[in-house]
Parts: C-alpha cells; structure tokens; sequence
C-alpha cells in the first residue's frame, strides 16, 4: 500500500518538445492521494500535454516524470469519437482496458447516474450522458490517480455542478489523487487544493479559496454554486507570440520570459467590474519559469 | 473428398472468409481500408521477387508485406509525406516493381490474372493446410491481443494511460494484416483481398450490438459470399475472386436495404419480448 504521504505522480521541471517547439517546459507538479490538482490556461497552453506527461503517454524531453508503482490510472481524454462502424455499448465501454464484473460496472453507472443507459449505444449519447460514460468507466476500477481532461464539457450548467460534486465525492470516497483540467479558465472546483495555471509554462499556483469567498462571484452563481464552484480570472503582463518568443507588457520581444516575470495580473472576481488592478492580487505562489 | 479442385476451393475460400472477417473489422474501425490495399499491392512485389529467388510464395509475400508494413510505419514518423500519399505511393510502385520484375523473368510463364484475381483452379491440398494453419494461428493470436487491440481502436492514448501497449499490439495487427494476404492471395487475388476484408464487415455493422458479435456476424457473410461467389464463378465461367467480391456486394446492399431493416425490427421486438 502507498503510504498517504507519498507523492502518486511527481513532475520535476518537465518539458515536452515536438518539430523544435516547446509544448509545455519548466512544469512543477505533485498529487498525493485525496488530494485535486486543477489546470487552467488558454488554448493551446499545454494543459493536455501536461496531463500525458503525468499520465506517461508522453516522455519528457527534460526533466523527469515520476509514477509509483504498482498505480492504477483512470484517464478521461478530452476527446475521443466513436466511429458509427464500432458496435459499442455504454457496458462494453465499461470494459474497455480492465476486465470489470457485472457489479463493478453497475455501482459505477450508478453513482454518475446513467445506470439506466447500460445497454445503450455510446454514439448515441448526449454529450452530457458521454462524459458520465467516460467518468464512469475511469472510476469503476476504483484508481490511485484519476486524470479528467476537461470532464464537463458538454454539460449544462446545473449537470456541471453535479458532476463536479460527484467528483469531490469520487476523491472522498476513493481517497484518489485526481489531476483535473478546467475547460473554462475561469471556473475552478472550490475543493480543489491547488490550482495550476499555466501557458506553455506555470504561470502560477495556489489554492482557490480566497476567489469562492468573492461576493461578486455569488452575485453570479448564487450561493449554492459557492461551495462547488470558484470563479477567478487574471490578466497576463505579456502575450505569447505564435513563433514562441514572448511579448511583453512594455513592447520587449523576448526568445523567454523575464526571470521576474510571475504573470500575476491574478485578481479576484472583482476585476471583471473593475479593470484597474485595485483588487488585491491573486496568491502569489512561487510561478515563473 | 479434396480430390475435387471445386471442393478444396470451397474449403480455402471458407477458411480464407473466416479469417479475414474479424481482422477485416479492425480495417473498418480503424479506417485502414487504403493500408491493406496497400499492403495487398505489395504482395505481388513478394510473388515477382519469390520466383526471382527460387522461394516459397506464401512466405515470400508475407515478408514483403511486413516490410511494407514497418517501412510504413517508420516513414509515417519522420513525417514529411501525408499518410494517405505513402500510402498510394507503396501500394502502387511495389505493385509497378512487381509487374516490372516478372517481366524481366522471360523464362517463367506465370498465370499473372490468377494471381490478380484468384484462381479456383490453383488450389492445392498444401493450400488448403497453409490456409487452416496459419489461419489458426493467426485467429489465436488475434484473440490474445483482441481486448487490447479494441481498447487501442477506441483510443489509442486511453489505453496507453491506463497500462496498455498500443505500440505492440499495433505491430501484432500488422503481422497479423500481412499473415492474412499472404495466405488468401490465391483465392481472391491480389486487388481484392482488401475487400474481403471490408465488404463482409461493413455489412455486418447493423446486424451487431457488440465488438465481437460483429465479426461473428462478418465471417457468416463472409462464408456466404465465398460459397454464393465460387459457384457463380463456376457456373458462368467468372474469375473467383471478382465473383466472391460481387456476392458480398449483394449482401452489403441487402443489409443497407430496407429488407434489412424489416429483419432489424422484427429482431427488437423479440428482444422487447423476452426481456
């Protein structure tokens, strides 16, 4: 058994490159059972990628990606398409990589709440009712380490709060290490310890408490959506050009960012009302590069 | 019984069909239609270079085809070319290769249409036995590495993930692709084989609830058309491999049809019933 201390996954100043691009370089990250780590950042920041480095389905190109052994994963990809040619039901889904009885795949079912869906098609699922599926198979081994490549997407608001509660109870119950991906930059789980906030690099960290505590934040969800739900945004001090070079606030074009740079432009909900940066700045934790 | 070559072309073409149909399903859900095209293309280069060197057909194709497989495989990763023009580019310059060498070989008179098309009347007892052998190898491997090759088919990252070897099992189904050419070759030619492959499993899609139910449900129409296409082939004197093909077709069509669909309900309401 691992010790509830040991790290599941370990990240150590990892980088991926492909064709001579960085896809993601300088990345710092470790889950420890029950414990949720969030990734946000743009399109195309390396939030994926950081994933399946995490997940070994990529080898770093530096630095070094460490998984305990024995470790059994659950992996939700963002995407995956089920061709019309592939007879595939939502119970044969289930069994995709492990072999699963009956009882396995049913309590799983059950606690996404698709059980009545077992012997549907997966292709004809609602988006809503796939990404169920899909969490659904990642859970029903019962994982160490659980990775949820943006698991809402698709899913309307209410669904959405849903699933990130089943989620927290997944973590409580399994006492799995989850790492999660946030299809919106600005929606983060409230019981999530730390979020990672990246653009082809880690922007930042910290935990989300502070931006659930918002009033802004409530005014727009209510104050049942608090306790699931924290809203935050940021504002970057630079802009990442196409070629990889790196423009910054006062017009420098760099090959890197600045040493000092911490991108924490990082306010409280308050700064989608008030643009001017007099809010507090976000929890500064040990960003850059 | 194998005195008669019509009878020992009926036992290779069922053999030939039910190999073919559950590797044939994996062409279909993995869309390689144009890769076992290729890879079929290829095997005419093996039939040129087995005469050149005094080898054993069979065998030779299968090398070529693996080869053509690798190859494939590792010009894919230094990019550059789009998969869809290598892939044209190996299928038809090892075919070119392979005309261009029998024809240098002025000493041998080979039946070229029968190696194109399949032919009934080359069917020997030793085919027959390379059919069953290594048809029986190639579906006991198939089922070892089935639950893995479907896993990756679905996802291929999804099953690296979660401690499965996409990599390996993708180098077992080519084995396996190539295995499967160099044994049926004879029986439906070279420029077909890649619709026996296909034909018998896109018609059993609306007739299958479940992964492996399908490529039962394609070895039936498989055998079908094998048994419908050869004595068709006898009886207005057609070349077998063609013949084969079009039966499939016709059962492609009927299970697009709405006679089909007539079939497909009366099957739910008996499910309906007894659940």
């Amino acid at each position: 058994m691992l010790k509830p201390t040991e790290a599941l996954v370990t990240l150590e100043n990892v980088g991926l490159q492909s064709s001579g691009k960085w896809l993601v370089r300088g990345v710092d990250l470790s889950i420890r059972r029950g414990e949720i780590v969030t990734l946000i950042g743009p399109n195309g920041s390396g939030k994926s990628t950081t994933a399946k480095l995490a997940l070994g389905i990529h080898a770093p190109t530096e630095g070094t990606a460490r998984r305990s052994n024995p470790l059994s994963i659950g992996y939700v990809p963002q995407k995956l398409a089920v061709d019309w040619t592939l007879p595939l039901s939502v119970k044969r889904f289930m069994r995709l990589t492990k072999r699963l009885g009956d009882g396995q795949v049913y309590e799983a079912l059950e606690a996404t709440g698709i059980a009545e869906l077992a012997d549907a098609e997966v292709r004809t699922l609602s988006g809503g009712e796939f990404q169920r599926a899909m969490l659904a198979r990642a859970i029903a081994v019962k994982p160490d380490f659980l990775v949820l490549d943006e698991p809402v997407q698709g899913v309307d608001f209410s669904g959405e709060i849903a699933l990130y509660e089943l989620i927290k109870t997944i973590r409580d119950d399994l006492d799995c290490g989850i790492l999660m991906i946030s299809h919106d930059l600005h929606v983060v789980m409230a019981a999530t310890d730390q979020v990672i906030c990246l653009n082809g690099h880690v922007c930042c960290k910290g935990t989300p408490d502070v931006v659930a505590e918002s009033a802004e934040y409530r005014a727009l969800f209510g104050d049942r959506a608090t306790a699931s739900l924290a809203l935050y945004r940021h504002k970057h001090d630079h802009t990442h050009l196409p070629d990889g070079r790196v423009l910054h606030a006062d017009g420098a074009v760099m090959d890197h960012g600045r040493p000092d740079d911490g991108h924490h432009g990082h306010q409280k909900d308050g700064a989608a009302l008030s643009t001017d940066g007099a809010t507090e700045p976000f929890s500064p934790g040990k960003g850059g590069h | 019984m194998l005195d008669d070559f019509f009878t020992r072309a009926i036992v290779a073409g069922i053999g030939v069909a039910i190999i073919a149909a559950p590797l044939g399903c994996f062409v279909v859900w993995r869309r390689l239609a144009y890769f076992g095209d290729t890879l079929s293309h290829a095997a005419l280069l093996g039939v040129a270079l087995a005469f050149l060197l005094q080898f054993n057909i069979t065998l030779a194709v299968f090398l070529v085809c693996a080869a053509v497989a690798v190859g494939l495989v590792l010009l894919q990763r230094r990019a550059g070319l789009s998969s869809d023009s290598l892939l044209g580019l190996l299928a038809h310059s090892s075919l070119a290769l392979g005309l261009v060498v029998l024809a240098f070989m002025t000493w041998i008179r080979i039946d070229l249409m029968g190696f194109l098309f399949g032919d009934i009347l080359a069917v020997s007892r030793t085919d027959i036995g390379i059919i069953y052998l290594g048809g029986l190898a190639v579906l006991i491997v198939l089922a070892l590495v089935w639950h893995q090759l479907f896993a990756a088919t679905v996802n291929r990252e999804l099953a690296e993930a979660e401690g499965m070897r996409p990599a390996l099992t993708n180098l077992v189904f080519m084995l396996l692709m190539a295995t499967v050419i160099a044994i049926s070759m004879k029986i439906v030619g070279v420029l077909l084989i890649t619709a026996l492959l296909i034909i018998p499993a896109a018609s059993a899609r609306r007739f299958a609830a479940g992964p492996e139910q399908m490529a039962l449900v394609a070895a039936v129409i498989g055998v079908a058309s094998v048994v419908l296409g050869l004595f068709g082939s006898l009886t207005w004197d057609t070349p077998s491999g063609p013949s084969i093909v079009v039966a499939s077709l016709i059962f492609f069509l009927i299970s697009i049809s709405p006679l089909a669909g007539l079939f497909l309900r009366a099957d739910r309401a008996a499910a309906g019933e007894q659940s």
